[in-house]
C-alpha cells in the first residue's frame, strides 16, 4: 500500500486532496537502494498549473531515464494545505515516494514567471530548508532554479545554491555526475559550487561579487576566483531530432489547465519582436522532422489515453511541416476520436481551412495579436503584421462562419502616443465594421462578437526594448482609461467588449523583470509579511509590496520607469544567450526610429545565435 | 452493446472524487483500447454510464459502471486489458455482457451493503451490538437530510435493511437503500448509533467500505451484474 505524507483527517479537509497523494498514471517509482541521486522537481504554483507546463515533463522523464537517479514532483501547496502544514510542522514532501523534500539531494525549482517569486520561498520554507543558500550546509539539498526568469537571476541570486541557464536536456548529466563525486569524495559544499561552476549552462551566484556605482547601476560583476568563468554560455540542444521527450508523461486524476498531449513541434522563433524574451533566449528557431513528431503523437496518445492533442511552438505557422503533421493528425485524431487544440496560428486561408476541420466554427474564435493599434507602433515593436493582412484574414474568416473575434495589444509601449492606443478602438471597429459589410444580413449568424484585451507593456531582459522606461501605474491606468473611452466612441462600441490588465501587479512584475541583487531582500520581506501567490489576483497584497520595499529602502522607478543609459551594465549581461548585447544595442535603436527588421527566414541579422552553428541558422 | 464494468477502489484512491474516477476510467479505456462507442458532434465522448456515485473519502469492493462498445473479445480480455493500464487502488473485478432490455447501471441501483471501521485512535467506548439492537427495535428514526436544495425530513430506519455489528472487530455492516430516491449515506446510520447511546460521531472517526451494489427488490436484492454474462 502506498503511504501519504498526510492524514485522512488533513486530506478530507483541504480542497482537491489529489493534488498532493502522488500516484498519477505514469509518474515513476523506484527503488531506493538502486538510485544513488534524488532529485525533486518543483513548479512553484498550485498543481493544476505546474502539471500543465511541458519543461518539468521533459525534464522529469529525462532524470528518470537515468538508472542512478529518481526525480519526483512537488508544486506550492494551496492556502488551505499551507496553513495545516505550517501549524503541525509538517515539511513539504514529494508526491511519488511522499518523502520530505529536505532529504533529497536536489531541489530544482522551474521559474517560469516573475510572480511567483514569493511561492519560491514558500517551498523552502515549508521543507524546512534554509531560505538563505549561505545557511544551508551539506545536510541540506543543492537548490538549483530554472527556466525563462533565469536570464535575469539575480533577484533570487541569494535563494540559489545553483541556476541552470538555457535548455535542460545539455548539462544535467555532467552536474549529477560531479554530485556524485562530491558525495563519495567527502568534499564541502562550497568545494561542489565550485566545482559546479566550470559546468557550461551552471551559474553559482555566490562565486561572483557585484559592486555598484554611486547611482545604483552596476559598477563591476565578476567572479571572485579565478576559476569561475566570467560569463555563463546557455545550454542549447542543437538537433531537436535527437534530444529526449517524454513518451509516457503524467496523468493527472483531476482536471489541469492543460489536460491533454503537448507536441513540441520547434523552439524558437524567427520573427524578431522587440518585446519578446522568448523570441531572443531560445534562438535559433530549431524544427523537429514531422516523421517523428507523427510516432511521438501515437505513442504519447496511447500511453495516456488523453482526448486531446496540441501543438507547443512560439509560431506554429511559421513551421515548415506544418500542413503534413496536421493532414496527419486530422486523420488519425478522427478516427480515434480526438480533439485538436491549435495553438495561435496566424489567420490565413490554411488555417481557417485547418480550424473549420477541427473546430466548431460557430463556438469557436479567432485571435489576433496585432500587440499595437498603429502601424507606426508596430513597427517600433517590429511586430510584421499590417492592418490589411488583419482585415483580409478576418474576411476570409467571416465568410467562413466565425463571428468571434479576440484582439490582444499592448499599452505602454515606448514611444507611444494618444493616437496609437486610440487606433486600437478604431482597428476593433473595423474589423467590426467588414463583418457587416462582408456578411449579407440573412446570412448572419447573429452580431459580431470582438473582445479587445490589453496587457501593460513590460520591458524584459535580453529583448530590444530592455532599455526602454515602463510606464508608472499612473500611466497604464490613464491609457486603459482612454483605450476603454475609445472603444465607447466608436459607430460598432456595442459589439465590442475590453478587458483589461492589472496595473499594480505590472509594475511589481516589471521590477523583478530588470532587478538586481538587492531586491532578493524585498522578496524575502514581502514573503515575510505574507504575500504569498502573487499571480492569482485574489491572492496579490499590492500594499504589502509597497511596504516591503519602503522598509528596505528600495525605489520603484529605479527598476521601471528610469531611462537606462546605453553603455549601463545590466545584471544580467553575464549571461551569453546567444544574441548580443550589440544586435540588441542596433534592434533599440531601429525601434526609436520606426524601422522594421527581416525575420530570420528572410534576411539575417546577425544576431550572434550563429554561434551554434543549428537551425534556421545554418539552413539557409 | 453494452458492458457492464465491476471494480474496486481502495488505498490512496479514495480521495478521488466521482467525476475525476469517470475522467479517469476514460483515459484508461482509451489506453486499453478498447473499442468503445463515441456520441457524434464537435466533441465526442464515450458512451459511459455509472451506478452509484462513491463520496470521496470511501473505499469499495463493488462499484459499477456501462460502456457501450462496437465490438467485443472475451471478459477475460477485457478485464486484461483494463487491469494492465490501471493505478495501484483501482482493480476490474469482471467485465460482463448486459442483456439488451436490462435498465442503465444508474437507474438499476436499489441497495449497497457497506462495512464500517474505526480509526484506531477513535474506536467507540460502548457495545456497538447493543447500539445496534437499540436503533433497530425502533419503528422509525427521523431525521433531517440537507440537500443543495432543501432540508427535508426523512425516516432512516424504513431504509436501513439490515444491520448487524462485531463488537471484537469494532465494525458495524449494513445494507441499505441506494436508490436515487431513498440513498442513505452509511455515517447517517453511524451517527444514530452513537446518538442511541448518548455518544457524539466526530466528523474523521470512520472508515467506510461499499461491498457490494445491488438491484432488485426487498428480500430479493442481487449484485448490480447478477443477470449480466460473462462472454
Amino acid at each position: 500500500m502506498n503511504k501519504l505524507a498526510l492524514s485522512d483527517e488533513i486530506l478530507l479537509t483541504i480542497e482537491k486532496p489529489a493534488r498532493y497523494i502522488g500516484n498519477e498514471v505514469n509518474s515513476v517509482k523506484k527503488d531506493l537502494s538502486q538510485v544513488d541521486v534524488r532529485f525533486c522537481m518543483c513548479f512553484p504554483d498550485v498543481y493544476e498549473i505546474g502539471m500543465s507546463h511541458l519543461g518539468i515533463q521533459i525534464l522529469y522523464d529525462m532524470f528518470n531515464r537515468f538508472d542512478d537517479v529518481w526525480c519526483e514532483r512537488v508544486y506550492s501547496p494551496w492556502v488551505d494545505l499551507d496553513a495545516v502544514m505550517r501549524e503541525k510542522k509538517i515539511p513539504l514532501f514529494a508526491l511519488e515516494s511522499q518523502d520530505p523534500v529536505k532529504d533529497f539531494d536536489f531541489l530544482g525549482i522551474t521559474i517560469q514567471y516573475e510572480m511567483c517569486y514569493t511561492n519560491i520561498l514558500q517551498i523552502l520554507d515549508l521543507s524546512q530548508i534554509p531560505l538563505m543558500a549561505c545557511e544551508r550546509t551539506e545536510e541540506h539539498p543543492i537548490v538549483i532554479g530554472g527556466g525563462p526568469c533565469t536570464y535575469n537571476p539575480e533577484p533570487l541570486a541569494d535563494f540559489f545554491d545553483l541556476f541552470y541557464i538555457g535548455e535542460g536536456e545539455t548539462d544535467y548529466r555532467a552536474l549529477l555526475d560531479l554530485y556524485k563525486e562530491y558525495k563519495a569524495k567527502g568534499w564541502s559544499r562550497k568545494e561542489f559550487l565550485l566545482k559546479a561552476a566550470q559546468i557550461p549552462s551552471i551559474y553559482v551566484p555566490s562565486l561572483y561579487r557585484v559592486e555598484y556605482k554611486e547611482d545604483g547601476t552596476i559598477a563591476t560583476f565578476s567572479p571572485i576566483n579565478e576559476n569561475v568563468p566570467t560569463t555563463v554560455k546557455k545550454g542549447l540542444v542543437p538537433e531537436m531530432d535527437n534530444t529526449t521527450y517524454p513518451m509516457k508523461p503524467v496523468v493527472p486524476y483531476i482536471k489541469v489547465t492543460q489536460d491533454r498531449v503537448v507536441l513540441e513541434i520547434q523552439r524558437g522563433c524567427i520573427r524578431g519582436c522587440r518585446f519578446c524574451q522568448a523570441g531572443q533566449i531560445y534562438r535559433p528557431v530549431r524544427e523537429r522532422s514531422a516523421v517523428l513528431l507523427k510516432d511521438y503523437a501515437k505513442q504519447m496518445l496511447t500511453n495516456t489515453g488523453h482526448e486531446e492533442i496540441s501543438l507547443s511552438s512560439l509560431s506554429s505557422s511559421d513551421y515548415t511541416e506544418l500542413p503534413e503533421l496536421l493532414d496527419y493528425l486530422i486523420e488519425e485524431c478522427n478516427e480515434k476520436k480526438i480533439n485538436i487544440s491549435l495553438p495561435s496560428l496566424r489567420i490565413d486561408a490554411f488555417s481557417l481551412d485547418v480550424m473549420s476541420k477541427v473546430q466548431d466554427v460557430k463556438k469557436s474564435s479567432l485571435t489576433f495579436a496585432p500587440e499595437a493599434g498603429s502601424q507606426r507602433m508596430r513597427d517600433v515593436i517590429n511586430k510584421g503584421l499590417t492592418k490589411e493582412v488583419i482585415l483580409q484574414g478576418a474576411k476570409e474568416a467571416f465568410e467562413g462562419g466565425w463571428n468571434k473575434v479576440k484582439l490582444y495589444f499592448m499599452l505602454g509601449l515606448p514611444t507611444e502616443k494618444e493616437e496609437d492606443i486610440r487606433a486600437i478602438a478604431e482597428l476593433a471597429n473595423d474589423i467590426a465594421a467588414l463583418y457587416y459589410d462582408t456578411i449579407p444580413k440573412e446570412k448572419r449568424n447573429g452580431k459580431i462578437q470582438i473582445v479587445v484585451s490589453t496587457s501593460f507593456f513590460i520591458p524584459k531582459p535580453f529583448t530590444a526594448l530592455q532599455w526602454a522606461s515602463q510606464n508608472t501605474k499612473e500611466d497604464f491606468i490613464e491609457k486603459a482609461y482612454l483605450t476603454k473611452k475609445s472603444v465607447m466612441e466608436q459607430l460598432n462600441q456595442k459589439s465590442i467588449k475590453y478587458n483589461w490588465h492589472e496595473a499594480d501587479v505590472s509594475v511589481m512584475e516589471g521590477v523583478f523583470a530588470r532587478g538586481d541583487r538587492k531586491i532578493g531582500k524585498v522578496i524575502k520581506r514581502a514573503y515575510d509579511m505574507g504575500c504569498l501567490y502573487d499571480a492569482w489576483g485574489e491572492y496579490y497584497k499590492n500594499d504589502l509590496w509597497l511596504q516591503a520595499f519602503e522598509e528596505e529602502g528600495i525605489d520603484i522607478g529605479f527598476y521601471t520607469t528610469r531611462e537606462r543609459d546605453l553603455d549601463e551594465i545590466f545584471p544580467w549581461d553575464f549571461i551569453d544567450c546567444g544574441v548580443t548585447k550589440e544586435f540588441l544595442k542596433r534592434e533599440w535603436k531601429k525601434a526609436m526610429n520606426g524601422e522594421v527588421s527581416p525575420n530570420c527566414k528572410e534576411k539575417c541579422q546577425g544576431c550572434g545565435a550563429m554561434r551554434f552553428e543549428t537551425g534556421i541558422c545554418i539552413k539557409a | 452493446m453494452t458492458v457492464r464494468i465491476k471494480f474496486r477502489k481502495f488505498g490512496v484512491l479514495k480521495f478521488i472524487g466521482h467525476l475525476d474516477v469517470m475522467r479517469y476510467f476514460q483515459k484508461a479505456i482509451r489506453r486499453a483500447g478498447i473499442d468503445v462507442k463515441y456520441s457524434m458532434g464537435f466533441s465526442p465522448h464515450q458512451l459511459m454510464s455509472f451506478a452509484a456515485p462513491l463520496g470521496v473519502g470511501l473505499l469499495s469492493d463493488g462499484e459499477y459502471f456501462d460502456l457501450e462498445v462496437n465490438s467485443l473479445t472475451s471478459s477475460e480480455d477485457m478485464k486484461k486489458r483494463l487491469n494492465e493500464c490501471m493505478v495501484e487502488g483501482m482493480e476490474i473485478l469482471s467485465v460482463k455482457l448486459l442483456d439488451e432490455k436490462a435498465g442503465n447501471a444508474m437507474a438499476s441501483v436499489q441497495a449497497a451493503s457497506y462495512t464500517v471501521r474505526f480509526y484506531e485512535e477513535k474506536l467507540p467506548v460502548f457495545s456497538l451490538k447493543d447500539a445496534v439492537k437499540r436503533l433497530m427495535d425502533k419503528d422509525k428514526i427521523p431525521v433531517v437530510k440537507t440537500t443543495k436544495k432543501s432540508t427535508v425530513e426523512m425516516d432512516l430506519r424504513e431504509g436501513i435493511y439490515e444491520l448487524s455489528a462485531d463488537d471484537d472487530k469494532k465494525e458495524v455492516t449494513m445494507l441499505v437503500n441506494a436508490s436515487s430516491s431513498g440513498n442513505i449515506k452509511p455515517n447517517f446510520v453511524i451517527k444514530e448509533l452513537y446518538h442511541e447511546m448518548g455518544e457524539v460521531l466526530g466528523d474523521f472517526d470512520i472508515i467506510i467500505t461499499r461491498n457490494e451494489t445491488y438491484t432488485g427488490t426487498l428480500n430479493n436484492f442481487v449484485p448490480l451484474d447478477f443477470e449480466a454474462t460473462l462472454f
